[in-house]
C-alpha cells in the first residue's frame, strides 16, 4: 500500500467532486490507480485519453507509485 | 523567454514593449480571443483552468524549443485563467526576430504547441445554460440523447 496525494482539474475535478485528496492505494502504477479511481467515481475519460504528472512532471502511466508522491491525472488539454 | 498565466486581463501593448529590441526587424503577435460560437453552438462565456506549475514549466519549454528551431531574438506567451467573456483576450504570443519569416513561423508554432501540450482546460458555457469541457467529450459512434457520458451537452 502507498499513500499518495492527488489533485484534480477540470472534468476530473468535477467528476471526482473535489480538487485534492490523500489516498491509500494498493495500485502499483499510476495507470492502475486511474483504473481503481474509475471504479469508484463516474470518470468518463478512458485511460488512453489521459496523461499523468507525478511530482510536477509528465510521466508514463506505467510509472510505479511511490509513498507520498503527488499525482495529477491530466484530461485532454484545451488551451488557446 | 517567458510563459505566464494571468488571472487579470492581458495588456498586449505592455507585453509587446517588453520584447522591444533594436535587433528586431520583425515583431509578430497572436491574440487568441473568446468567440461567440463553437461547433455550431452559441457560446456565452468560457472558464479556463490550469495546473499552474506544470503549465508554466511546459510553456517555458515550448518557448525554449522555439528559440532552438527558429532564428528568434525573444518570445513570450501569456494565457488567461478564470472566467472570460466574449471578445476577451485568452492567449497572447509575441515573437521578435531579425527577419519576418522566422517570426511568423515561430509565432504559429508556439500557439499550436501551447494548445496541444500545456495543461490548460477550457469549459464553454452555452446559451441555454449547458456547459462542456472542450476535447473531453466521450466519443461514441451514435450518441443517444441524454447520454450519461455527455450529461451537460445540448
Amino acid at each position: 500500500m502507498a499513500t499518495v496525494r492527488l489533485s484534480y482539474f477540470a472534468l476530473l475535478r468535477e467528476q471526482r467532486g473535489l480538487a485534492h485528496e490523500v489516498r491509500e492505494t494498493s495500485a502499483v502504477s499510476a495507470g492502475e490507480l486511474y483504473a481503481e479511481l474509475s471504479t469508484h467515481y463516474p470518470f468518463t475519460l478512458s485511460a488512453d485519453r489521459i496523461r499523468v504528472a507525478i511530482d510536477g512532471e509528465f510521466s508514463p502511466l506505467s510509472t510505479p507509485l511511490r509513498e507520498g508522491c503527488e499525482l495529477v491525472f491530466i484530461p485532454p488539454v484545451a488551451g488557446g | 523567454m517567458n510563459f505566464q498565466l494571468a488571472t487579470e486581463p492581458i495588456d498586449p501593448g505592455a507585453l509587446a514593449r517588453v520584447l522591444d529590441d533594436p535587433r528586431a526587424g520583425a515583431f509578430v503577435e497572436f491574440q487568441g480571443r473568446v468567440r461567440n460560437h463553437n461547433d455550431g453552438h452559441a457560446v456565452r462565456a468560457l472558464d479556463y483552468e490550469a495546473y499552474a506549475p506544470l503549465a508554466v514549466k511546459e510553456g517555458t519549454r515550448i518557448l525554449e524549443e522555439a528559440a532552438s528551431r527558429f532564428a528568434l531574438i525573444n518570445a513570450g506567451c501569456v494565457h488567461r485563467v478564470g472566467s472570460l467573456q466574449i471578445g476577451d483576450l485568452a492567449v497572447w504570443v509575441g515573437v521578435t526576430a531579425p527577419h519576418r519569416d522566422a517570426a511568423f513561423k515561430a509565432c504559429r508554432w508556439i500557439i499550436d504547441e501551447t494548445k496541444a501540450r500545456v495543461p490548460i482546460w477550457k469549459k464553454e458555457h452555452y446559451d441555454g445554460g449547458a456547459t462542456q469541457w472542450i476535447n473531453c467529450a466521450t466519443r461514441r459512434p451514435s450518441p443517444e440523447p441524454g447520454d450519461p457520458a455527455n450529461p451537460s451537452f445540448p
